[in-house]
């Protein structure tokens, strides 16, 4: 089996939305999402798990009225798209009506985007991810640590048709190589690259850069937890940015309440702003969502000021307002999410930001964050693999990681200096673009033993 | 479908492969949602597909896909083969399987009312009236109940002549009450739990009886004071128990943490096999824990694991002393031992990990939960999680919950928001004084399990009863 070009996937889903309008739908929308992926894992400087998938999947939204059902396969033979078209039928009509009018979105302009989509990527072999793992355990044999890790091929066609006349199909790739280098002792380093184009990611530079940082985390001692100044590495900053906009950028969460979204309000330093925009080609780009609107550019904080959020088709048709091209595939109770952040760059050389540090601490990346307060957006988590103490602005060895308890808003008051180089990062809701930042304080509030 | 097995397991073995083993799985899912009085979303769907796991040289190699026949069978363990050579480029140490007797025969969850044979307008009907009766309340700014259900088929065969086929029932349910005020959210949630198990679990859940005793909470948590901080005793209903159960036991006693193979995710573990050989006090002498995959309801209960091991009661913590690990066919004989059954994977696609089965803490004769509060002067009681986290090896932790109730004189007193406690997993667990009967016990399934790259999704149990553990601090951060 192939996966099938974009022409025959939007002839599978214009089948089963003929079969939707046999079985009586007002309205009906077709998802069509095949992926092609494969990842060859490495733990103790050896490729210990390698495997490749091959999937294709229909979704199908059927409208009947004021009321909706939705159904999903993966067997694509006529008889199971009759089946799916009734499965979805039977299940809107044996529910009682909405009170709002359920309306898919209309079609709209999608001007493709450039850059979403590698022939570098699409045909990475399993020979290709492993000699990159053999780069990487080779930079980690060279400084005399381990090699853990994973390089992350992905090939997604995504096909979405309406009976509104929504027609839309893209290619999109993505690669993505992660390693954690261990020395005897324990201690250890991070380095990531992610990319549309698998080859141009630089398998040894981030063996290296790993290998290194553990390397220089050896001999780690304990420092008490407290208030700290820090800097804060790109890994590190893409978790402030993914969890952020879990719980506060989404339309759905202010329609709800939980979010600290207020448009106007102060939440961050004047050097802070963070956008979502899937057409930046420092990003992953797309540029469609999966309900078939084109992506939009969404100010999320503009220095340090709320502005706005993303929306979907439903959660824009309660605002009154046009969706923004962040819906997921339905059905999706979760709402909208930015898919694709960037935080805007500063003008601090990335290698200043340590040395405006009079006393704190370089973290490399945080681990397990999770929230405690959605609404004052605390969050907990460790550091994790690599952890410094910083003095009159020089690195002057490695501690032992500490658990931190602190409003990633308050984080982004305090934020003092911007990198000016950034990075593409693959964070938890997608890609986001990041620079590092320097804080002036960050809630240390436990410790552990490595 | 065994014919295609045969074929993908020839396949393999003639192009060189020295194990093989084929699992074929057709998913059904549906879930319902509903929220703020409307339904958010009702759904079906199905997914079916095969993966071929292959040992060559030493090294495994997986492939898999949806297309049911035997080209395909042909090309994916053709592709499995060729993926394992590449792995075996970097071959340090070869793989090798324990002896375990080839598998034969059948399984199936028990349940008393198919959950795809109820009408969706009862389902629907069951959650509109939990969601009703929070809504209600007045102070609740939204509110959702939330029902799911998965049925897998799963047919498994091997080189060694193993074959076994499963059918794995699960249901899934939750409700949940969300107040707010200013910059203040309080929630308040019941069940959001699994089990192996038919509707009748869920009607027996009592959701809207439930939803009334929430609400209230979700809003009076609103005007409750901040749970002070300090060093206290504190009881851990189930509801919260079984999740501190899950972090701080379940993961770190996962062999393939222990030997590095999740470093780079999720991280590696404080147990290392020293500290079984050296019998390591992991808690108190009342702490006993098992990893059972034969316990009834729990979502880890299954006839044989994804490797063809029988389904088997393994001992993690005995009165204290560490005693076991969570293994596997490849991990097992590193300590010397066989595998104790827990490899398992999310679907077709995806290869088995060590998983969680259904680890429990074993409730202890004497004292009931109420007993246990009863028999506390100054504490609180902390019940259904809020938030949680732990570090790389499984030894820092913090958990939150949605409430704190205090205990004064051996009574349950008033509410406290947001309470949250830190503490070091075997210092914790050293602490505990008090485990509750089997009056109490409840198993809780956890079907939000996440592990591995690429990422997978385990449906785990965890039996509890509540217990109480001294001078922990509770109260975390700045508010």
């Amino acid at each position: 089996m192939v996966i099938a070009a974009g022409e025959e996937m939007l002839v599978l889903a214009d089948r089963l939305l003929g079969f939707a309008a046999a079985e009586g739908a007002s309205q009906a929308e077709v998802l069509v999402d095949a992926d092609e992926s494969a990842l060859t894992r490495f733990a103790n400087s050896e490729i210990h798990q390698n495997v490749a998938t091959l999937d294709r999947r229909l979704s199908l939204r059927f409208v009947d009225g004021r009321r909706v059902g939705c159904a999903a396969t993966n067997r694509l033979d006529e008889a199971s798209l009759r089946r799916l078209a009734a499965s979805a039928a039977r299940t809107a009509r044996l529910q009682p009506e909405l009170e709002e009018a359920v309306e898919l979105p209309e079609p709209g302009p999608i001007t493709p985007v450039a850059g979403a989509y590698s022939p570098g990527t699409a045909s990475t072999s399993p020979e290709m991810r492993a000699a990159a793992a053999r780069e990487v355990i080779a930079a980690a044999d060279a400084a005399g640590v381990l090699a853990y890790g994973s390089l992350a091929t992905h090939l997604e066609r995504v096909g979405i048709v309406n009976s509104k006349g929504v027609r839309a199909f893209e290619e999109r790739t993505w690669a993505q190589l992660i390693t954690v280098c261990m020395g005897p002792d324990g201690e250890a380093g991070y380095a990531e690259a992610d990319a549309v184009d698998a080859t141009t990611i630089d398998a040894a530079a981030v063996g290296r850069e790993a290998a290194s940082k553990a390397r220089h985390s050896r001999g780690a001692v304990a420092v008490e937890p407290g208030d700290y100044p820090v800097v804060l590495e790109e890994y590190a900053v893409a978790d402030v940015l993914d969890t952020l906009g879990y719980i506060g950028f989404s339309a759905l969460a202010v329609q709800e309440g939980r979010s600290f979204h207020e448009a106007g309000r102060v939440v961050g330093s004047e050097l802070v702003t963070i956008v979502d925009d899937a057409r930046d080609p420092a990003g992953m780009p797309a540029s469609f969502d999966y309900e078939g609107v084109a992506k939009e550019r969404v100010t999320l904080i503009e220095r340090g000021v709320c502005r706005d959020v993303v929306y979907d088709a439903q959660t824009a048709a309660r605002a009154g307002r046009r969706s923004t091209g962040h819906g997921l595939p339905a059905p999706n109770p979760w709402g909208p999410f930015p898919l694709n952040q960037l935080m805007a760059a500063g003008e601090t050389p990335r290698d200043d930001l340590v040395a405006g540090l009079d006393r704190g601490l370089l973290v490399t990346r945080f681990h397990y964050t999770n929230t405690v307060h959605p609404k004052l957006a605390i969050i907990t988590g460790m550091t994790r693999d690599g952890l410094f103490l910083v003095e009159d602005g020089r690195v002057v060895g490695p501690v032992r990681n500490l658990r931190f308890t602190q409003s990633y808003l308050a984080a982004l008051a305090g934020v003092e200096a911007v990198s000016r180089e950034r990075r593409l990062l693959r964070g938890y809701l997608g890609p986001v673009v990041v620079p590092a930042l320097r804080l002036s304080a960050f809630t240390f509030t436990g410790a552990t033993e490595h | 479908m065994r014919d295609l097995s045969q074929r993908a397991l020839d396949t393999a073995v003639q192009r060189g492969a020295t194990y093989a083993d084929v699992r074929v799985v057709r998913r059904a899912e549906e879930s319902i949602s509903v929220k703020s009085g409307r339904i958010e979303a009702v759904a079906f769907g199905e997914s079916e597909g095969f993966g071929v796991r292959v040992l060559v040289d030493g090294a495994w190699g997986f492939a898999a896909s949806s297309g049911l026949t035997m080209t395909e069978a042909d090309r994916v363990a053709g592709d499995a083969v060729r993926i394992a050579r590449a792995s075996a480029t970097t071959l340090r140490r070869p793989v090798v399987l324990d002896d375990r007797p080839p598998a034969h025969g059948s399984y199936r969850t028990p349940y008393e009312v198919d959950p795809f044979a109820v009408p969706v307008e009862e389902k629907v009907a069951d959650l509109m009236a939990a969601e009703a009766a929070m809504t209600r309340t007045p102070g609740i700014a939204f509110a959702e109940a939330n029902y799911s259900a998965q049925r897998e088929w799963k047919s498994f065969a091997a080189s060694d002549g193993s074959e076994t086929d499963q059918e794995i029932t699960h249901v899934v349910a939750n409700i949940e009450a969300n107040a707010v005020s200013g910059d203040e959210l309080q929630r308040r949630s019941y069940a959001d739990s699994g089990q192996a198990a038919g509707y009748e679990w869920v009607r027996g859940l009592d959701l809207a009886g439930n939803a009334e005793r929430i609400a209230p909470e979700a809003v009076a948590l609103l005007s409750a004071p901040q749970c002070p901080p300090g060093r206290r005793t504190i009881i851990l209903d189930p509801s919260q128990l079984y999740l501190q159960v899950h972090e701080s036991c379940g993961h770190p006693t996962e062999l393939d943490r222990v030997f590095g193979t999740e470093a780079s995710y999720a991280g590696t573990s404080f147990l290392t096999t020293d500290k079984l050989e050296s019998g390591f006090r992991y808690g108190s002498d009342l702490v006993t824990i098992v990893a059972d995959a034969t316990a009834p309801g729990g979502m880890g209960t299954f006839g044989w694991d994804d490797e063809g091991v029988a389904a088997q009661r393994v001992p993690l913590v005995q009165d204290g002393i560490f005693s076991g690990y969570l293994s596997s066919r490849e991990t097992a004989p590193r300590i010397g031992r066989r595998s104790g059954g827990t490899m398992r994977a999310d679907g077709w696609d995806r290869i088995p990990l060590i998983r969680m089965t259904n680890v429990n803490l074993l409730p202890r004769e004497g004292l009931s939960l109420d007993d246990i509060v009863a028999d506390t002067d100054d504490g609180l009681y902390l019940a259904s999680n809020r938030s949680w986290s732990i570090d790389d090896r499984r030894l820092n932790f913090q958990f939150a919950t949605e409430v704190a109730y205090e205990v004064k004189g051996g009574k349950l007193g008033r509410l406290f928001k947001n309470p949250t406690y830190t503490g070091i997993t075997y210092e914790f667990w050293r602490s505990c004084d008090a485990v509750a009967d089997a009056r109490s016990y409840v198993m809780i399934g956890t079907p939000n399990c996440g592990k591995g790259e690429p990422g997978q999704v385990g449906h785990v149990g965890h039996g509890t009863s509540g217990a109480r553990f001294r001078d922990v601090q509770v109260g975390v951060g700045r508010w």
